[in-house]
Formats: structure tokens, sequence, C-alpha cells
């Protein structure tokens, strides 16, 4: 251990005083400081341990599915509690398939809002809005899913699904009777839910880039925009990119909106309107279901890939936004 | 003299209740290099960021009175406008760090969309020479601007001022950051842009003024002393505050 | 001059991205005001109903007189599996954020720092399936209970705290630990009672984020704290949870429930206004009394 020896201020007192321990000693020879050395390593490392055991028993609860379907569990189109068959690929679909839409809607959305808040808005308005941000960002998943079931779903059902299905029906993505339950309602609100993570990070971001890099641009004639685009997000552009990967990862991993919007069908969705299913739905419904250790396990096998993709999302993200806010605009050779 | 190109009336700039500079008037006269100086405070700067409207884009500051660009009021016109006719090159070098040389050269260009290749390439080679820096980069035009010398990079960051055809260049302490060499060749420099640009110049450096400015301006906490041709301000001073300055009691 | 045929036309794009991106923000701002208005709307009557908060939940019935009371076992279930929660992982969030940041052991600091990020992204329904998991094969008769309810949060509070805690542990300036070094302080008292205390908004901001982030979490709980709509009886049976009752509410076909579910959603919602507000305050004359760390 490092620490740095303590310097002994006796010099002032009189010599008929007992005398302290010696100048030298380090401190890590007495008792309190070692017990609180001890106590904050061993916490430290239950922390790593944590890690290690939710992989551990995760993987530990798949063995029987493991076992039971091998790698043809990713691949496998068949979910069927009754027969104990069960192949995960509807809800890695369902995973992937709402998150990318979900992307696809909140990304633009959640970029002009950060590109507006930090350029164009009048400066009274961005501190309050930032923080109408973040209060978007505090309200729970479950109060998503109420207010997706009786505010969006409705109107999905009624004007939006048989729009679109009127004037895009010719791509085949929105066959079948629209009955607002389904994949489509479910990226919406995902795709709401995703907006004020991938704003804020895009905010800080542009509002990070030096004024100097602004005032380059401007001094040559530039308008707000063309400063933006040219001295703005090029700078910013990994945090923003982190950002949206960020969002990404929430979006993989969101429960209870979710459940409670996509229909909770266990096949491969046919159009974008029809119910399916995520791994985290998936799970919300199904893991108590007792229907036998072969299903449970199969669930937590699914857990495990999801648990896979997250991180892996997650950990490009913060590398990518930890080195722009760290210092450093996107892409510099130093 | 020659005609005057760039008219600063009665100008007081305010940053929030607080006036940078009073009442300043001076009248900048074309093809020539004029320089302002004056001690720390003295308002030199946000005089010339007032020039190009740069004095605005920072909160609650206020502009009074009138800077004529051949007798327009650039407070009436658009800002974006005025900024392509009258350039800036900054303090310490600020080159778009995401691009590489000939892109942060051609930025201007591309605002107006997209010239051709050949129009673009042109340019870029023509603003590099006049920036004498063609010759050091013409062997890696796309490497990342970053990757230049300090002293390069304020060069490119006058090719890149001088690709948007500007009719007036403003330089705030242009060489501060840099070492005596490269402070050398941007003087140079200065002294052969003057036949096509009219260009003002603040520096902290008297001697810096002496060697390259036709006209210097003294200011002093915030109000124009003098202006006039060098060799008279420098050798003839008509104020005592002038004379105190350029003998050295203080600044 | 050619350039100028082009600048209408950029001034008139940099006008219409200013109006689309404005256009962007409203867009992101109305589900805001549409669920705070919902809520309201919906659950505003119930809300303030003399014994909303003292009953337990009335069971689902579709006549027009029925009950929309009742959830009092609820906002105590959140309380005490929150409270439990916090319990837990304050302690252990703040001490493994002190031994990265002011012990440094060969690397171990920077591996609890980058585990505890990565933990933050590990989604908070697989907290819920490894607790579940762990106490299924070990423990049936407690899976469901406050305690693994309390288990499951602390797994998805602690990396919070751990983070928030280092930040703000990493700004307390240097210079103030080697005061305390030169004074002959000991290494433990420096650290809680110095450093510690100078980080205090920081630390509580990054507290308050993850009550007020598990207060809200039904996802951990659906396999752990279980279903309930009684009183709380035991700390090892399944307990009452307001996200838990939002969720089971929201599903259900009888209007009355749904209008609890309404109304447990407007207090959820003030609940997390006020602390947020509150917290807000009070941190920032932790910081004014401080003298501005």
């Amino acid at each position: 251990m490092d620490s740095p020896t303590s310097s002994n201020s006796s010099s002032s007192r009189s010599p008929a005083m007992a005398p302290r321990a010696p100048a030298r000693s380090r401190p890590a020879s007495r008792w309190p400081d070692r017990v609180f050395f001890g106590l904050a390593t061993a916490v430290g490392l239950s922390v790593i341990g944590l890690a290690v055991a939710i992989v551990v028993i995760i993987v530990y609860g798949s063995r029987y599915s493991f076992q039971a379907f091998g790698f043809s569990f990713l691949w496998g189109t068949v979910w069927s509690p009754t027969t104990d068959v069960f192949g995960v690929v509807f809800a890695v679909v369902g995973t992937l398939v709402t998150s990318a839409i979900a992307l696809l809607i909140a990304v633009p959305l959640a970029l002009g809002s950060a590109i507006y808040l930090t350029t164009h808005a009048p400066r009274w308005l961005r501190g309050p809005a930032g923080t109408a941000i973040e209060l978007l960002a505090a309200v729970p998943s479950v109060i998503y899913g109420l207010w997706g079931i009786y505010v969006v779903h409705p109107y999905m059902q009624t004007t939006i699904e048989p729009g679109l299905k009127e004037y895009l029906g010719f791509t085949g993505l929105f066959d079948g009777t629209p009955i607002g339950l389904d994949v489509l309602t479910a990226s919406v609100v995902l795709a709401i839910m995703i907006i004020p993570t991938i704003c804020a990070i895009s905010r800080d971001t542009l509002a990070a880039v030096p004024q100097a890099q602004k005032e380059a641009a401007l001094s040559l004639g530039a308008t707000d925009w063309e400063t933006t685009r040219v001295a703005m997000i090029p700078y910013a552009r990994s945090g923003i990119v982190g950002g949206i990967i960020l969002g990404l990862g929430r979006a993989l991993g969101e429960t209870m909106a979710v459940t409670m919007l996509i229909g909770n069908v266990d096949r491969i969705p046919t159009s974008l309107l029809s119910g399916g299913q995520t791994i985290a739905s998936l799970i919300a419904t199904e893991l108590l279901s007792n229907s036998g250790p072969l299903q449970e396990s199969a669930i937590l096998e699914a857990g495990l890939i999801l648990l896979v993709i997250a991180l892996t999302v997650n950990v490009i993200a913060r590398l990518l936004v930890w080195r722009v806010l760290k210092g450093g605009g996107g892409g510099i050779v130093e | 003299m020659n005609p005057t190109k760039l008219k600063v009336d009665h100008l007081t700039a305010y940053y929030s209740e607080k006036a940078a500079i009073t009442d300043v008037s001076i009248e900048f006269p074309e093809r020539a290099v004029s320089a302002i100086i004056g001690p720390s405070g003295c308002g030199k700067s946000t005089l010339i960021r007032c020039l190009n409207r740069m004095h605005e884009t920072v909160v609650r500051t206020r502009v009074e009175g009138q800077v004529l660009l051949d007798s327009e009021d650039i407070y009436q016109l658009d800002p974006v406008r005025v900024r392509r006719r009258i350039g800036m090159v900054f303090q310490k070098p600020n080159p778009f760090v995401t691009m590489s040389i000939y892109n942060n050269v051609s930025a201007a260009l591309r605002f107006n969309g997209r010239p051709s290749r050949e129009e673009t390439d042109r340019q870029v080679v023509r603003s590099l020479q006049q920036a004498a820096l063609w010759d050091e980069v013409k062997e890696r035009i796309d490497a990342p601007a970053v990757s230049l010398s300090g002293g390069q990079q304020q060069r490119l960051c006058i090719a890149r001022a001088l690709a948007a055809e500007p009719e007036v260049l403003l330089m705030d302490e242009p060489c501060s950051a840099l070492d005596p060499i490269a402070t050398a060749k941007i003087e140079d420099l200065i002294k052969q842009l003057k036949t096509e640009y009219t260009l003002v110049i603040v520096t902290h450096n008297m001697q810096q003024a002496a060697r390259v400015a036709d006209y210097t301006a003294f200011m002093y906490l915030g109000k124009l002393i003098e202006f006039g041709p060098t060799e008279e301000l420098f050798e003839r001073p008509k104020d005592s505050l002038t004379e105190a300055y350029i003998t050295g009691r203080f600044g | 001059m050619r350039k100028f045929d082009r600048y209408a036309r950029r001034k008139l794009l940099s006008r219409i991205i200013a109006v689309l991106t404005g256009l962007c923000v409203i867009a992101v701002l109305y589900p805001l005001v549409s669920i705070v208005y919902e809520s309201f709307a919906l659950g505003g009557a119930v809300l303030f109903q003399a014994q909303f908060l003292t009953t337990q939940a009335p069971n689902g019935c579709s006549v027009i007189a029925c009950q929309t009371v009742g959830i009092g076992p609820a906002v105590q279930g959140t309380l005490i599996v929150v409270g439990l929660a916090a319990g837990i992982s304050v302690p252990v969030g703040v001490l493994a954020a002190i031994f990265a940041s002011e012990y440094r052991v060969r690397g171990l600091g920077r591996a609890v720092s980058f585990t505890a990020d990565v933990l933050t992204g590990v989604p908070s329904i697989i907290m819920g399936a490894f607790i579940y998991g762990y106490f299924v094969i070990y423990d049936p008769q407690i899976a469901l209970s406050f305690y693994t309810g309390a288990l499951a949060l602390s797994a998805i509070m602690i990396p919070i705290v751990v983070r928030t805690t280092e930040e703000a542990l990493r700004v307390v300036p240097n210079s103030v630990r080697e005061a305390a070094m030169a004074l002959g302080i000991s290494k433990w008292k420096a650290t809680l009672r110095i450093v510690l205390v100078a980080s205090l908004p920081g630390v509580a901001t990054g507290v308050l984020l993850a009550v007020m982030r598990a207060a809200g979490e039904a996802a951990p709980l659906l396999f752990t704290l279980g279903y309930s709509t009684l009183w709380f009886t035991s700390l090892s049976h399944p307990g009452a949870n307001l996200p838990i009752l939002i969720y089971t509410f929201a599903l259900s076909e009888y209007s009355n429930q749904v209008k609890v579910a309404w109304g447990a959603t407007l207090f959820l919602l003030i609940l997390i206004l006020v602390v947020n507000v509150v917290s807000r305050l009070m941190i920032h004359r932790m910081r004014v009394r401080m003298g501005g760390i």
C-alpha cells in the first residue's frame, strides 16, 4: 500500500507530555487505519464480486437449457413450454427490432433538440428545458407503460397505424389488423424513453466545444447552422455517437413499458403491427410461470444473451463518451 | 494617406453595463497596415472585435456608435455578410481540429455550396501561397491541421481567412503565441498582404508596430489617445500619455 | 460577386433548421406534459381521497361505485424495501468509492471503478433474475421476500452510488488531503471526517439519484419482492410495492383498479418531483455553507 507517512507535529509540546508514536511510523501500522483499509478493500472487491456473481449465477441457471439445445438455442424458432422445446430467436429479433426503430425515431429528435438548446434557443429557455429533459429521464418505466397503454396506444390504434397501413402498406411492414399493442407502439414509447439520455449527452458534448472553434467559423461569415455543422458537430462527434449507443444500451434492457405494450406473443413478428416479445419482456412475463426447470433455464439463458449484448454496447458507449468529455475532440491525431 | 476603408465613428462598447471602450473614432486607410497598441486592458481587443461584430457574440454586450465599411454601417447589415468582408485571425491559432489542411482553407468556400473541385483547389493553393505556407504543406495537404507547428497553424488560419476573399483582415495579437522565427515570418507576410488588403492589427509589442504598421493608434483605458502615421506617433507623439507609453514609463 | 447569390439561401436554411430543431424540442417535451396532465386528470380524484394512503388496494369490481382507494400497503412496502436497499448500498457504495479513489492498490481501484461503470449498464431485470436465480436454488423459502427485493435493488443502487461518490471525491483537491496528513490526522479519520464531508453534496446527490431510481423500479422486484396487496407482515414474506402495483393494476380489466393505478402514478410522480426539488435545495445549501466546493 502506498499511503504517505504522516508527520509528527509535536515539536512545540513540553517534554513532560508523553511522546506520540515515532515520527517515521507509517499509518498502516496503526490498527484503526488498517481496519478501515481492510474494510474498504473488502467492500471494493465485493463490487467486483457482485459482477462476477451475476455472470456466474446466470450462466449456472442456464445450464439445463444449454445442455439441451446447445447453440441452436440462438436461432431456434420454436418456443413451446408445453413440449419443452425452446429457441430464443423470436425474442432476439424482437429486442433488436424494437431498439432499432426506437433509435430511428429517437436520434433525430434528440439531436435536433440538443442542437436547438445549444445554439438557437434563447438563453432563458436553456436551463428550464434541460431540467425538463432530466425529469423525463427520471420517470419510471412502469409509468411510461401505463401512459403508453391509455394514452399512446388508443391513438396508435385509431389514427397512426391505420394511416401507416394506408400510405405505406405497400412495404409489407404494416400487415395485420392494428390492435395497438404491438411492436410499433412499444418501439415508439421506447423511443420516447431514450430520447432524454441521448439528448442530455449530446447537449453536454456540444456545449463543451471550445469557443475558439465556434469563433473561427463565425469569423468566416458562417450562419448559425453552418457554425454548428462545421465547428461543433464534428468536434463533438464521438460524444454524440457515445450518447446514441448509451441510449441503445438502455433500449435493449428496458422492461416494464415494453412488456406492457408489445403484445407478448412468443413468435417472430411478421409485421410492425403484430405482437412480439423482447428478451426483457419474455423474462418479465414468464420467469415465474412454473412450467418446469427447463423453461426457467431457457429464460435465464435468454437473460444471459441480453446481458452480453447490453454490456458490450455499454462498454463501447462509455469509452466514446469518456474520451470526449475528458478532453479532445473527435478523432484528433495527438 | 490612402482613402478610408474602415471608419470607426464614436464607438462605445459595453460588457454588461461597463464600457470597455468609450467614444472611439478612427479612420483606417485602405491597403495599409494599421496597428493598435496600448497597455493591457486598454480596450484594443474589444475595439478590433467590434470591427467584425464578434464582440456581440458574447452575452450581455452592447455597442453604440457606428463602424462604416466603405460608408455602410456594419451594424445595419447582416453580421454574416459583414464577417465575410471583414475577416479575422485570432491570438491563439484555432484551425478546425477535425479537418485537414485542405478542408480548413476551403471551409469558407464550402459554405456557399460546392464549387467544383478544380475551383476549390485553385483557391486553396492561392490562399496558401498568399499566406506563405504553400511550399511547406504542398506535400501533405490532406494531413490533419493540428499536425502543423504553432506558427504554421497561424499561417493556416490566415490562409483560411483569405480564402473567403475579404476586403479587410483583422488580426488580434497574431504573434503573441508564437516563437520569434514564426513571428518574423508572419510580419513579412503582413507587409506583403497590404498590397491587396486593408489590415488592422492589435499588438502588445510596440516594436512590432514600428516594424510593420503604416499607421498606429494608441489606446489607454478604453479611449483613443492618438492615431497617425507610425513614424510620427513614435518620434513626435502629440500626447504626453503616448510619449510616456512609448518611452516605456508604463505598460 | 458570385458568393452573394447563395446568401439568401444560406440564411433561409439556417432559419429553417432553427425552426425544425425547435419543433424537436416541443416533440421531446410533449410526453412530459402529457404524462403529468393525464396523471392529474385520471388519478387526481383518486389521490385526494381521504383514505387513499391508509387502506389496502381494492379488489377488482366493475360497479360504478367501486372502491378506488388504497395504496397504503404499497407505499409502506416501497419505503421499507428501498430503505433496506439504501441501508445496504450506501455504505457499500461509499466505501467502495473510497477504496477506488483514496487508496492506490495496484490498479484494483481502477478495476472497481470500471466494474461499477459496467454494472450500471446491466438491465435491471437481469439483477432481479440473478437474485432470483441464486435464492431459488439455495433458499427458496425467502426467494420472494423483502430480503431478496432489497438485495436486487441494492445491486442496482450500488453502482450508481459508487460512480457518483467517486466523482465527488475526485473533485476534492489534494491539498485538503495533504493538509490533513501534515496535521498528523490518521488516514481513516481524514478520509471520513474531512474528505468525505467535503464531497458531501456530490455524494448526497448520488445517493438521492439511486434512491429515486430504486423507488421507481418494478422489473427487479417481479421475482424478488413479489406481489401482495396486504400490509407489511414480515421481512421474509413478499410485499406490496408502488411500481408493481401500478404494473399489475394497469393491466387490470377492472376500471376501478386502473384508476388506482393512475392515482398511484400521480403519487409516485409527485414524490419523485418533491424529492428532486428538495434534494437540490438541500444540496445547494450544503454547497453554500461549505463555501462553494
